[in-house]
C-alpha cells in the first residue's frame, strides 16, 4: 500500500514536471511573439496593443474587407504576431473610408466598434524628419499638407521668414490631437525615403508631466489658484480670515492673457 | 463469467479490396467526400479572397477557419479559440460569440467531424499515416492518448496566465489554413513538422495524441447525435475496422455491442470503418436510431 502510494505520488510529480516544462517553453514562445508589435500599424479602431493582439482571432476578415488592399496579414518574419493585420503606409496608406469596412468586418471587437468617426481613429502619428524634409530645406513642397485628409488640423504649415534674399520657409507641423495615422502623407512624400512617417505614438510621443505649470497660459491651474474665491458666506470663523488677494503677487500684464 | 458462451458467429472473412472502378469508388466514397469537404471549404475561403466569389451578391465565405462569415450574415468561429480568448480575460464582440455558439451546436450534433472532415492538417497526417503503413515504421516512443487533454488544459491555463490565446498563437492548424488561404507563411513548416512527427516518431502522433483542438472537439463529441452504428449480430470480429481506425480505442466492440454504436467522443466520424467492414456491420446513424438492445444477440442472456 505504502509502495503503491509512493509510486502514484512520483508518477503524479513526474506528470506535473512534464506539464511544467512544456508550459514554460510554451509561455516563452508566447512572450516572444507578444513583444514585437510596436512597429506595426494597426487598422482603425484597433485596441491598445496587448489587448489588440489578444482579442484579434487572426481571421483576416478586415484584410478582405479593405477596398484598397491596404491591410496585410503579418507573416512569421514581420514585426507583429503572425496572422494579425497591419499596414505599411508607404506601400498603400489607409484611405479612411467613412464607413470603416475593416472595423465592421471584425467579429471579435479587436477593432473596437465604438469608433464611429474615422477622423477619430488613431492608427499612428506622423513624424517629420526635418533633416530630409524638402520644405524644411527651403524648397516649396508641402505635399503632406495637401494630401492630408484632416488638412489644416493634423498638418499645418508655418511661415518662417528668413533674412533678405532668401524666401520664407513653409514648414509642416503635425498635431497629434488630429493626426489619424492614415499615412497618406508618408505615401505622398516625394523624397527618396519618406521624410514624414507614421509611427506608433508610443515610440515618439513624450509627456510633459503634470508638475509643470505653463504660467503664461491664463487658464492653467497655477493662475486659477489666485483668483478671488467664490463668495461663500459662512458664519463665525470665515469672517476672521483675511480676504484673498485679487491678484497673485507679481502678476502683471505679461501673464494676464494679453499675449496669446 | 466464463460460463457465458460466446455467440455463434459466422466464419471470419477479411476485407477484399474491390477490383472494379465502381467498387473502388463505392468503398472510397467517404474518403472522397471527406477530401472534397476539406478542400471545398478551403477553396470557398480562397475563392472569396482571391476571386471575389459571391452568391446572389453576398460574399460567399470570408475569413478563415478561426472566424468567418458565410454569405455576409452567418458568423462562424472556432469555439476553442474563442474559449481561450475568453479565458485570457478579454471581452469579445457578440458576432464572434454567436459564431462560436453556432459551431458548438453543430459539432455537438455531428461529433468530432471537424478533425476528419474540415481540418486541413488531417490531409497531412493521413498522408503521413498512409506512408508510415507502407514503410512499416515503428513508434519511437509511446505516449498516452490522454496527453491531448493535458495539452488542452495547459492551453487554457496559459491563456489565463499570459493574457493571450495560448494555443491559437502557436497552432500549426491555424498556421496551415492561413497559409493555404492567405499565403502568409509558416504553414508549410508547421505541416512539415507534423508530417515528420507523425511519419517517423509517433503513429497518429498529432491528431491522436497531442492536438488540443481535437481534444476539445472530442469532449464535445461525447454527446454527439451522429454516430457510427454497430450491428453486433453480423460482426465476425475480423478486426478490419480497428486496423484502419485512426483512434482504434474507440472501436471497443464489446462496449459498442452493448450500446449498439460507437460512443467514444474521440471518434471523428471519419467513416473509414464503414466501407471496409466485410459484413456491413457499421454505418452512420442518429443516436436515437441505435438503441442499446439492437446489437445484443440472444445467446448472451441465457446461461
Amino acid at each position: 500500500m505504502q509502495a503503491r502510494r509512493r509510486e502514484f505520488l512520483i508518477k503524479a510529480a513526474q506528470g506535473a514536471a512534464v506539464a511544467a516544462c512544456g508550459g514554460l517553453i510554451w509561455a516563452q514562445l508566447l512572450r516572444r511573439e507578444a513583444v514585437a508589435s510596436v512597429l506595426a500599424l494597426r487598422p482603425p479602431g484597433a485596441l491598445a496593443e496587448p489587448d489588440f493582439a489578444a482579442t484579434c482571432i487572426k481571421c483576416g476578415q478586415c484584410v478582405q474587407a479593405c477596398p484598397y488592399h491596404t491591410l496585410h496579414m503579418a507573416r512569421s518574419e514581420d514585426d507583429a504576431p503572425i496572422g494579425t493585420p497591419y499596414f505599411v503606409p508607404r506601400d498603400i496608406p489607409c484611405y479612411m473610408c467613412s464607413d470603416i469596412p475593416c472595423q465592421v468586418a471584425c467579429p471579435t471587437g479587436a477593432l473596437a466598434p465604438e469608433l464611429k468617426d474615422i477622423a477619430k481613429a488613431r492608427m499612428g502619428l506622423a513624424v517629420i524628419d526635418a533633416e530630409s524634409c524638402l520644405s524644411w530645406q527651403g524648397l516649396r513642397c508641402e505635399v503632406c499638407y495637401r494630401v492630408c485628409p484632416v488638412k489644416g488640423k493634423a498638418i499645418t504649415i508655418e511661415n518662417r521668414p528668413r533674412e533678405i534674399s532668401k524666401h520664407a520657409l513653409f514648414v509642416p507641423h503635425v498635431h497629434s490631437q488630429a493626426c489619424t495615422g492614415c499615412g497618406m502623407c508618408e505615401d505622398a512624400c516625394p523624397t527618396e525615403k519618406a521624410a514624414i512617417r507614421v509611427l506608433n505614438p508610443k515610440l515618439v510621443q513624450g509627456k510633459i508631466g503634470s508638475h509643470y505649470r505653463l504660467g503664461w497660459q491664463s487658464d492653467t491651474p497655477i493662475t486659477q489658484e489666485f483668483k478671488p474665491p467664490e463668495s461663500t458666506p459662512s458664519a463665525g470663523s470665515a469672517a476672521a480670515e483675511p480676504p484673498a488677494p485679487k491678484t497673485a503677487p507679481g502678476m502683471d500684464v505679461l501673464n494676464q492673457g494679453i499675449d496669446p | 463469467m466464463s460460463t457465458v458462451p460466446e455467440p455463434t458467429r459466422k466464419m471470419v472473412r477479411l476485407y477484399a479490396p474491390p477490383t472494379t472502378l465502381g467498387g473502388r469508388l463505392r468503398d472510397g466514397r467517404y474518403l472522397i467526400l471527406r477530401r472534397a469537404t476539406q478542400l471545398g471549404v478551403l477553396l470557398m475561403f480562397f475563392g472569396t479572397l482571391h476571386w471575389g466569389w459571391k452568391i446572389a451578391g453576398a460574399t460567399l465565405l470570408r475569413g478563415n477557419l478561426s472566424a468567418s462569415e458565410f454569405l455576409g450574415v452567418v458568423p462562424m468561429a472556432d469555439p476553442f479559440a474563442v474559449l481561450q480568448q475568453l479565458v485570457s480575460i478579454h471581452a469579445l464582440h457578440t458576432t464572434v460569440l454567436m459564431g462560436a455558439a453556432l459551431l458548438l451546436v453543430f459539432y455537438a450534433v455531428a461529433g468530432r467531424v471537424f478533425c476528419s472532415w474540415v481540418c486541413p492538417m488531417n490531409m497531412v497526417t493521413d498522408l503521413a499515416g498512409w506512408l508510415r503503413n507502407k514503410l512499416k515504421l515503428n513508434n519511437l516512443f509511446r505516449l498516452p492518448r490522454d496527453t491531448r487533454f493535458w495539452v488542452m488544459g495547459s492551453a487554457l491555463v496559459l491563456s489565463a496566465l499570459m493574457g493571450v490565446a495560448a494555443f491559437e498563437w502557436v497552432s500549426p492548424i491555424s498556421m496551415l489554413h492561413r497559409e493555404m488561404i492567405y499565403g502568409v507563411g509558416a504553414g508549410l513548416s508547421a505541416a512539415l513538422g507534423i508530417f515528420i512527427f507523425d511519419l517517423l516518431i509517433l503513429k497518429q502522433g498529432w491528431c491522436g495524441h497531442l492536438c488540443p483542438l481535437g481534444a476539445f472537439y472530442g469532449l464535445l463529441g461525447k454527446t454527439a447525435l451522429l454516430r457510427v452504428r454497430f450491428d453486433d449480430r453480423s460482426c465476425t470480429r475480423c478486426g478490419e475496422c480497428v486496423r484502419v481506425c485512426p483512434e482504434p480505442q474507440v472501436l471497443n466492440l464489446k462496449k459498442a455491442a452493448e450500446s449498439g454504436m460507437v460512443t467514444a467522443g474521440a471518434c471523428t466520424n471519419c467513416a473509414r470503418c464503414i466501407p471496409i467492414c466485410p459484413e456491413d456491420s457499421l454505418d452512420f446513424a442518429w443516436r436515437w436510431n441505435a438503441p442499446p438492445s439492437h446489437g445484443a444477440p440472444q445467446p448472451r442472456t441465457q446461461p
